[in-house]
């Protein structure tokens, strides 16, 4: 029985694929409080998503459900009613209307066919008997309450035409639009970029008060737990391992999972860590721009639109056995940056780039060509984002890990194996691994074996790409111990490109945050995070959701930062393409501002 | 969207004037057309009323002129013997084969290939769409194997066979009449009423035996196409609004899986003519099918000029269509040439 405090109470829930195999949910209970927001919290695979599916009958093909109950008490004091039994046309009465869902992907999850507009209006065609113009009424009123600066325009859009943060947008107005009791959201923010997640989040908080509802916030982030939920649901491979109140369960985790998990979060620096001093360049990067023509369209072919200033101005120097961090949302031009250092796209003219290696000769980037370029790109290695995708799947391990050293002519067939075997070893695999293929491999273990592949050539500086932005917040943590590790080992130098100034700032000697194309504060890691001068930085200081409910986000700090540079306050704001330069206000803390 | 219209008019219309060009060597790149025999002979003769008469032939139809004015002419686009005469005004030339002006030939098979593929287009998509569509929501049940099965039989029945067997059974069981596009009664009568439904029960079959193939083709790219939007997120958010599946299907995945489906129009056409040469043939249809392979045969090169021309004008049109209904249906593609 629930009480009358209660809007949920699951127990029992078991959910299975194969009749042979384990359940993937086994024994799941939890109840939620009316008002409340219960965060239910789990690494990939942990059955966090399936939970949810479950209580709106969504669950995908070949999921069944096994056994449970999922008692919901409507909040107009109907009838308590078992979700989980119910026929499927009782339960659809209740989905999107009662109980509501938001889903991770908006731009997978909205029908790219119809607008806005059509989409939320179909719930309440679905669940009220309202006339279509109250019905349009009511979609423009939750547009303006969700945040859209134009309703009308809103209802008129089709989902490709917003942005990231506004079809999420979107995709909220759907869930609320009928008023539910009981808002699941999935993952809401973990595709956006660190501002706009804090923005997200601000706006189911705000919509939680003013309605009342119930919210379950399913998620892997602990940053994001912290700062939203009231108690939290800690799942592993299916069982609860821990639950309870959020100030409890992150401050004195009981289970050792829940302790690990804490342990792996991202954290901001607290005391100032000393970055390590060096004076021995390995790149030097000065005026750096990348402008990509308008595109061929219109009737005759001639270029319409304006020419696109992926990258301006950007001028750094790395040093040797130093890892240099880009941070910025998407957009920024940051992996245009990493394109242009590989040679994989061209800079504009007057660029210069200056790569001195180990022999101590300086390279100019920009005149390689041929066998010069050939050679370069096997001391300069990239590491990519997915390494679900950057993997062959029709290679075995040890063909991707020797095909850098056949292209390259080194070694024999026999010692190249003999260095595919070293390489799995130096990245905490084992030499049996070798005749497998990438799909054997967990995530964690791929990006290790991407990584091995990187290394393969012997390189000196190694540009890593997001590279632990799929994975899990343990896995990440292991990954860039490893790149640690690797760097005072082979004496490696790196290039981190990340959205998450949390991920970077044990890792970064020095930080440079982009914005828009261009850097907007630049310096040496413990500057940037005690002092962080530019509003843009502070932004996203402040919109970096830590695991601790002391700390909440400081949406004050993200709007001030968060918009176009033109929305800056004096001396950081600019129009179109007259930025003021950089300016040094520290030793090495560099900050765009007008004199 | 008037401005995609127009762009896409204009494209077609440049299309069409490449092809023209195209066609008209094509036919005249071969020796030996009926014409030329016939002055080659009249010349022969040595006669001064026949030379006379090679003579007019040649002014006549342009031969004395070069290849690109012959060309001109026969588009319209420059004075022939007669003025400004060609496709463009009108005049689709003369067969030398059958004696009589192509107009008078192809006039009344023009209108029947016209309505035959018109219905044959009709009877693909009303059949494949709900075939296809059910075979994917219910796949891998009795219902999507009969599907294929159904199709598999489509796709492996040679069409003569295909037609001798409706026929057979046709008028066996349903007095369905046999061969040709109607009774012999309304041959060279005008249009009436009558005509008209006796020409739709003469369609039946000849629908049924050129559909079939694509019908079946169809079926399995709308299941593939439907199979595949069915696992993406959008289909579970609809659910999860509430939506009763059947609803949730038709009015999400199965809009998506529709691109293909309406692009084919266009590919149909042509194949939809083609492929029906042997079956008009088999099946006595007075289509222009068989006049275009007794045209080609003979070199008749106005009349097979004419009819190539009609064949690529169709597809054109069909590949207008399909374009302008995929602009309708996705605004994707509608809003793909605008600066957001």
């Amino acid at each position: 029985m629930t009480t009358s405090q209660q809007a949920l109470l699951v127990d029992g829930l078991t959910v299975g694929f194969d009749a042979g195999a384990p359940p993937v949910i086994d024994g799941l209970g939890f109840s939620v409080a009316r008002r409340e927001t219960l965060a239910i919290v789990g690494e990939s695979g942990s059955g966090k998503t399936l939970t949810g599916r479950a209580l709106m009958g969504i669950l995908p093909r070949g999921a069944r459900l096994l056994g449970g109950r999922a008692l919901y008490r409507p909040g107009d004091g109907g009838p308590e009613v078992d979700l989980l039994a119910l026929r499927r046309s009782a339960l659809r009465r209740l989905c999107g209307g009662r109980i509501a869902m938001v889903f991770q992907e908006p731009m997978s999850a909205l029908s790219p066919l119809h607008t806005v507009g059509a989409q939320v209006a179909e719930v309440l065609a679905l669940h009220t008997d309202l006339p279509a113009a109250a019905i349009h009424a009511r979609c423009l009123a939750t547009f303006a309450e969700v945040g859209f600066p134009d309703p009308e325009r809103a209802w008129r859009a089709y989902p490709f035409e917003l942005s990231g943060g506004l079809r999420q947008r979107a995709m909220i107005a759907m869930a609320v639009v009928a008023e539910p009791d009981i808002l699941i959201a999935d993952e809401p923010t973990t595709a956006l970029d660190v501002t706009t997640q804090a923005q997200v989040l601000d706006l189911l908080k705000t919509l939680q008060r003013r309605h009342g509802q119930s919210l379950i916030l399913i998620t892997h982030d602990l940053g994001v737990v912290a700062s939203m939920a009231d108690r939290v649901v800690v799942l592993r491979q299916g069982r609860l391992m821990e639950a309870g109140p959020v100030a409890d369960v992150l401050a004195a985790p009981g289970h050792a999972y829940t302790r690990a998990l804490v342990a792996a979060a991202p954290h901001l620096p607290e005391g100032a860590s000393a970055g390590r001093s060096a004076a021995d360049p390995i790149l030097q990067v000065e005026g750096l721009n990348k402008t990509f023509p308008a595109r061929r369209a219109g009737f005759f072919g001639q270029r319409s639109g304006t020419a696109i200033a992926a990258v301006r101005d950007v001028s750094f120097t790395l040093h040797r056995g130093q890892t240099l961090a880009i941070v910025g949302e998407s957009g920024s031009g940051k992996s245009t940056v990493a394109r242009l250092l590989l040679r994989a796209e061209i800079a504009d003219p007057g660029a210069q780039v200056v790569f001195r290696g180990r022999d101590g000769a300086a390279v100019d980037v920009a005149a390689l060509g041929g066998a010069g370029l050939k050679a370069f790109r096997a001391r300069v290695q990239l590491v990519f984002q997915d390494p679900f995708s950057a993997l062959s799947p029709r290679m075995r391990i040890a063909e991707i890990l020797s095909e850098p050293l056949a292209i390259h002519g080194r070694l024999n067939a026999r010692a190249r194996r003999d260095r595919a075997a070293e390489l799995l070893r130096q990245v905490g695999l084992s030499a049996e691994h070798l005749g497998r293929y990438p799909h054997a491999f967990s995530g964690g273990q791929r990006q290790r074996i991407a990584i091995a592949r990187a290394l393969a050539l012997d390189p000196e500086l190694l540009i890593c790409d997001e590279p632990t932005s799929a994975l899990d917040a343990s896995v990440q943590l292991q990954i860039l111990d490893l790149f640690k590790r690797l760097r005072d080992e082979l004496g490696l130098s790196y290039i981190f490109i990340s959205h998450d100034l949390a991920v970077v700032a044990d890792l970064a000697d020095h930080v440079a945050v982009m914005r828009a194309g261009r850097i907007v504060e630049q310096g040496p890691v413990a500057a940037l995070f005690h002092d962080p001068v530019h509003p843009y930085t502070r932004a996203l200081i402040a919109a970096s959701p830590e695991p601790d409910p002391g700390k909440r986000l400081d949406l004050a700090a993200v709007a001030r930062g968060a918009g176009a540079p033109q929305d800056w306050p004096a001396p950081f704001g600019y129009r179109d393409d007259t930025a003021p330069p950089l300016t040094e206000i520290a030793p090495a803390h560099f900050v765009r501002l007008a004199a | 969207m008037l401005g995609y219209f127009v762009r896409r008019v204009w494209t077609m219309i440049w299309t069409l004037a490449v092809v023209s060009v195209l066609v008209f060597i094509i036919v005249n790149l071969p020796p030996g057309d009926i014409l030329s025999n016939q002055i080659a002979q009249l010349r022969a003769s040595g006669e001064a009323a026949s030379v006379a008469r090679a003579e007019f032939l040649m002014r006549e139809f342009a031969l004395d002129r070069p290849m690109w004015q012959q060309y001109l002419i026969w588009v319209g686009f420059w004075p022939g013997p007669h003025g400004f005469s060609g496709l463009l005004q009108g005049d689709l030339g003369w067969s030398f084969e059958l004696n009589r002006p192509v107009s008078a030939i192809v006039g009344e098979a023009l209108w029947l290939t016209l309505a035959l593929n018109f219905f044959t287009v009709l009877f693909v998509y009303l059949v494949a769409l709900p075939l296809g569509a059910v075979a994917a929501v219910k796949a891998n049940s009795w219902i999507d194997y009969l599907a294929t099965f159904i199709g598999y039989v489509g796709l492996a029945t040679p069409n003569f066979l295909l037609a001798l067997i409706l026929y057979h059974y046709g008028a066996h069981w349903f007095g369905l009449p046999v061969g040709g596009m109607m009774s012999a009664d309304f041959l060279d009568k005008p249009l009436s009423l009558a005509k008209l439904g006796d020409i739709l029960l003469h369609l039946i079959v000849p629908v049924i035996v050129i559909g079939t193939a694509g019908m079946a083709g169809m079926v399995r790219r709308l299941r593939a196409n439907l199979l595949d939007e069915l696992g993406k997120p959008y289909v579970t958010t609809a659910l999860a609004k509430g939506s009763p599946s059947g609803r949730a299907v038709v009015r999400y995945p199965l809009r998506m899986a529709l691109n293909p489906f309406v692009a084919d129009i266009g590919n149909l056409l042509p194949s939809l003519v083609s492929g029906s040469v042997l079956v008009s043939l088999v099946m006595g249809l007075q289509t222009i099918g068989p006049i275009l392979l007794s045209a080609l045969r003979s070199q008749d090169y106005f009349l097979s000029g004419f009819i190539l021309m009609f064949v690529s004008l169709l597809t054109l049109v069909g590949m207008l269509i399909s374009d302008l209904l995929l602009a309708w249906l996705d605004p994707r593609i509608r809003y793909s040439g605008r600066a957001r």
